[in-house]
């Protein structure tokens, strides 16, 4: 898509206390700031469809109320409150939980919503209690794709620190029978005929923190990100290491390389570049803020291993924030954009792929999830 | 006629001003109110009570008659004042849910 005048970027925005949409023309200069929608509610994803771009889903939740689907179908103007109830397919059984014991899967929150690149009417949902479920109805009705909760390892999976939460959905981009999914604490699995069976594909992960740091499954997969022109290759942000596979996940390898600390959560792919990736360094697993006090975003020109610091515009002293897995997200204009939210409410957009950085926002409730709409 | 007050967040989702009135027949139990109300509005199924089991939710109270009702059996008669419309049934967000 051109960087023309005809072009618009929407920037869909979820919250600790509601959602917002953030417009601007191509130039990325001035923004509309839309919102808060569903005000004091979490919002853990929001996303529109790419067959549709006016066809928008959010997840909303609350520690009161539950979960509810919201679905716009007029660029996010207005919204309906769409089917909220997700019963797991038959007798759930149970996984471990932090201590150790079996405990009943239990639905908890809807984390993403990824809109089918195929079918206008098709949504997948990534559940806590780990699951993932399909909409073939705009959201109306939910069934679960079970086959991936049922893999023989399900009752040895564990929560991460934010709940064992399917937070990650990416689509094969011309083979729908594929697809990937990411799960805390259990690790990244792969379908080849449409969901029916899994493989977890977690081989060359090292996790220092599970009895067996290579075992198939228990791995903190924090994020995963594919170019739709190289679907065989994956990038992975894990609890720590930054990883790469070149097979669709049969076999990983790390490529944190000079990243001056590799844990972190998002992680994503310029829009025209299928080798230059992003992460943003956390400090710790213990210490969820930027090394130093200084918000660097690193970008690789080389698919990994060789990063550098991107600092221009963010701050560079002082600053305690954390950039969660969902937050981070590139438009597809001529000149990339790149976009990131911050737990204390900026959000961050680069017009130039990174080389220097302005805050669209900087006061919002703690951003959970950024996405962005190339518009024409 | 029952009259029932609800947090603001559902009176939004319900798309209601203030109170709203339920019918029930014979003596009204908690049960009979909420399945009532979400008839009405289905949109509030689920917010309240959970789909499947229909247990209250954790950080949702019941209070009437200034008594909390949150545990009291679903099916125990609701107090006279509330059957006869003289005072509401409350649903309540609970101060530790947020």
């Amino acid at each position: 898509m051109g960087g023309t005048g005809l072009s618009k970027v929407r920037v869909l925005v979820g919250t600790r206390k509601g959602a917002f949409v953030l417009e601007s023309d191509a130039k990325r200069e001035k923004w509309d700031v839309g919102g808060p929608f569903f005000t004091g509610w979490e919002i853990y994803h929001v996303k529109g469809s790419p067959l549709d771009p006016n066809r928008l889903y959010a997840s909303q939740s609350s520690g009161w109320f539950g979960q509810l689907i919201q679905r716009s179908d007029d660029g996010g103007k207005t919204w309906q409150p769409m089917g909220n109830e997700f019963a797991y397919d038959g007798v759930p059984g149970t996984h471990q939980w932090y201590d150790g014991t079996p405990r009943p899967w239990e639905f908890k929150r809807v984390w993403p919503l990824e809109p089918s690149l195929t079918e206008p009417d098709t949504v997948y949902a990534g559940v806590e209690d780990a699951a993932l479920f399909r909409s073939s109805d705009g959201a109306a009705t939910w069934h679960e794709i079970s086959g991936l909760r049922k893999h023989g390892s399900g009752p040895s999976w564990q929560p991460g620190a934010g709940g064992m939460c399917l937070h990650t959905i990416i689509q094969h981009p011309t083979d729908a029978a594929r697809m990937f999914v990411a799960i805390s604490a259990a690790g990244a699995f792969r379908t080849d005929d449409g969901g029916t069976t899994w493989l977890p594909i977690n081989r060359g992960l090292k996790s220092e923190q599970i009895p067996d740091p290579n075992a198939e499954v228990g791995h903190c997969v924090h994020n995963l990100a594919m170019h739709p022109s190289r679907p065989d290759v994956l990038f992975m942000q894990k609890h720590w290491d930054v990883m790469r596979s070149d097979d669709a996940g049969d076999n990983w390898r790390e490529i944190s390389g000079n990243l001056p600390t590799d844990f972190g959560f998002p992680i994503d792919v310029h829009a025209h570049e299928p080798e230059t990736i992003y992460v943003v360094p956390i400090k710790s697993d213990m210490e969820h803020i930027p090394p130093d006090g200084k918000l660097r975003v690193y970008r690789s020109r080389t698919g990994g291993n060789e990063w550098e610091a991107l600092t221009k515009g963010l701050p560079q002293r002082a600053c305690y924030i954390n950039v969660l897995r969902d937050a981070m997200a590139v438009d597809a204009l001529d000149s990339c954009g790149v976009y990131f939210g911050t737990t204390g409410g900026q959000v961050y957009a680069s017009s130039d792929a990174g080389d220097s950085w302005a805050p669209i926002v900087r006061d919002l409730p703690a951003v959970l999830s950024v996405e962005v709409q190339t518009l024409a | 006629m029952i009259r029932v007050v609800l947090p603001g967040h559902l009176r939004a989702l319900a798309r209601v001003g203030g109170e709203v009135e339920v019918t029930v027949e014979g003596a009204p139990t908690q049960r009979a109110v909420l399945d009532a109300l979400e008839a009405t509005y289905p949109v509030l199924r689920g917010t309240i009570r959970d789909h499947v089991t229909l247990k209250r939710r954790p950080f949702v109270r019941f209070f009437a008659c200034r008594q909390d009702l949150s545990h009291e059996p679903p099916d125990a008669p609701l107090p006279a004042d509330v059957a006869s419309g003289a005072e509401p049934y409350m649903v309540i967000g609970a101060m530790a849910g947020g």
